[in-house]
């Protein structure tokens, strides 16, 4: 059918194949999102001894898309005081990057829209960008609370930045490469690979300490509780969004939630085999990619239903004095076993 | 920091054991009562719409004393006093402001003569302004609408007055 269709289209195929396939990764993406607003709500609501939401549709499976709507009708208000063009421009500079990441992530083998080399190098890249919304946000509101909300945003941002990327120097120097697919299947060889126990094999266990200090980096990151300083409601009300409403608020909301969906999904690839079975005896797939992901996501839930908001200098100490201290420490370590005789990557 | 301190903050020991509770919580009984379809139990002491009752025989149990106006802290009630052609002192004017009124209940426990009551009606609502501004008359009609529920509700507390 593929050849067909390439017969029928002729030269404009390339750009008719990668249309499709964006088509195929984004409308997932965005009922994803859509319905991890409604999980969140309800595992929230569970932890709380709550039900959550449970009018529109069965079980409440409609809410998000009756909040989609209402978003999408409401009045978007520009206050008069606001920078008219970049007012418009912070929503989609937020929205754009966690998008256009989704193009170097590997769905399963060959699954992926741009396979590219430098693949983890694009991702950290694009990732930087989203600063830019908040920043762009928050100064053209012209409102001392979107103002601090996007100085705590941007300040954060950067400094879980540098934690992270000393972590993924580690899971470089064990893959020797930054193509995402190629760091996945490198996860399905080793010792205990071929005993059947992929598991063991993949990256999280070598690498524990720089597993967990990339997931809550990713988690401040993505300005998420415990780490959601920049919109601290009981502070700065919702700080850079706090001018936004209708669908520029929807912008910002739906680029959270991409990017809590792409941590969990990079860190599935990075430390947990992506696509790959934990065990011999299972094929592989997307729908373990999945699975491994929603657990992540969960976990973004489970942390938000737990802990109260970090004070802003526990955040910063956090970050610099504790978690870039781990991760040089592990790189020493990481490297030094690499050329070591005990070392498990040859 | 003591060394066993360092230790159990590096391995999050707390941070996990918190995250214990949230997940045991994850699994409990909800407590989420679905109004309208379930509803709480109700005490007879419940303090919700305003009535004005009257005496079996008809009459208005309002003498226009003016002590529910005297101890209403939100000042929503007032009353206009009159002698009526029997000689009898009756009210000609008997507001509440509910915008105004704090539902303390103090109006019921000062009359004398158990004319005004809170009733159990919380489910009510005004659409203009002015819905929520309660006449003699409105009083009245929801006192008449009410009164078995009225007089149920302060025969089963009379005991603990």
């Amino acid at each position: 059918m593929v050849a067909a269709m390439e017969a029928f289209f002729g030269a404009a195929w390339p750009v008719v194949w990668s249309a499709a396939k964006i088509i195929a990764l984004l409308v997932p993406l965005l009922v994803a999102v859509a319905y991890l607003t409604y999980a969140e709500r309800k595992v929230i609501g569970y932890m709380q001894v709550r039900i959550g939401p449970n009018r529109v549709g069965p079980k409440g499976w409609l809410q998000p898309i009756a909040d989609a709507l209402k978003l999408l009708f409401k009045e978007v208000i520009v206050p008069s005081e606001a920078h008219k063009v970049l007012y418009f421009v912070g929503p989609v500079m937020a929205l754009a990057p966690s998008l256009l990441v989704w193009a170097a992530v590997p769905m399963t083998d060959g699954w992926v829209v741009a396979d590219l080399d430098a693949g983890l190098l694009f991702v950290l890249a694009v990732i930087s960008l989203e600063v830019y919304g908040i920043i762009i946000a928050g100064w053209a509101s012209n409102s001392k609370y979107a103002f601090l909300g996007a100085m705590r945003a941007s300040a954060q941002m950067i400094s879980y930045e540098v934690a992270m990327g000393f972590g993924l120097i580690c899971v470089l120097l064990i893959s020797g490469s930054l193509n995402l697919s190629e760091i996945v299947r490198q996860q399905g060889n080793g010792f205990f690979a071929e005993l059947g126990l992929t598991f063991l094999s993949w990256n999280w266990l070598p690498l524990l300490p720089i597993a967990v200090v990339y997931f809550i980096s990713g988690v401040a990151e993505t300005n998420r509780a415990p780490f959601d300083l920049p919109e601290g409601e009981s502070e700065i009300v919702a700080g850079h969004m706090i001018e936004y409403s209708g669908m520029a608020f929807a912008l910002f909301f739906l680029a959270e939630y991409a990017n809590m969906i792409l941590v969990s999904f990079l860190t599935a690839i990075l430390f947990f085999g992506g696509w790959l079975s934990p065990v011999g005896f299972l094929p592989d797939g997307f729908l373990w990619l999945a699975l491994k992901a929603s657990i992540f996501l969960f976990l973004f839930l489970w942390l938000r239903a737990t802990f109260p908001r970090f004070r802003y200098d526990h955040v910063m100490r956090l970050g610099w004095k504790v978690f870039v201290p781990i991760t040089l420490v592990w790189l020493g370590v990481v490297a030094l076993w690499m050329v070591s005789p005990l070392s498990i990557w040859r | 920091m003591s060394a066993l301190g360092f230790l159990r903050s590096l391995f999050l020991t707390e941070l996990r054991r918190g995250m214990g509770v949230t997940w045991r919580h994850l699994f409990r009984r909800k407590i989420t009562v679905q109004y309208p379809e379930e509803r709480t139990p109700q005490s007879p002491r419940f303090r919700g719409l305003h009535a004005l009752r009257r005496y079996p025989n008809g009459e208005e149990r309002c003498i226009a004393c003016k002590l529910c106006e005297a101890i209403c802290p939100a000042m929503a009630i007032t009353i206009e006093a009159e002698k009526r052609a029997d000689g009898s002192r009756r009210a000609v004017r008997y507001d509440i402001d509910l915008t105004k009124c704090i539902f303390c209940g103090f109006c019921e426990e000062a009359c004398p003569v158990d004319a005004i009551v809170e009733t159990r009606q919380f489910e009510y609502h005004g659409e203009k302004r002015g819905d929520l501004y309660l006449t003699k008359e409105l009083l009245l009609a929801i006192g008449d609408r009410y009164e078995a529920q009225i007089a149920a509700d302060r025969a089963r507390d009379i005991k603990y007055r």
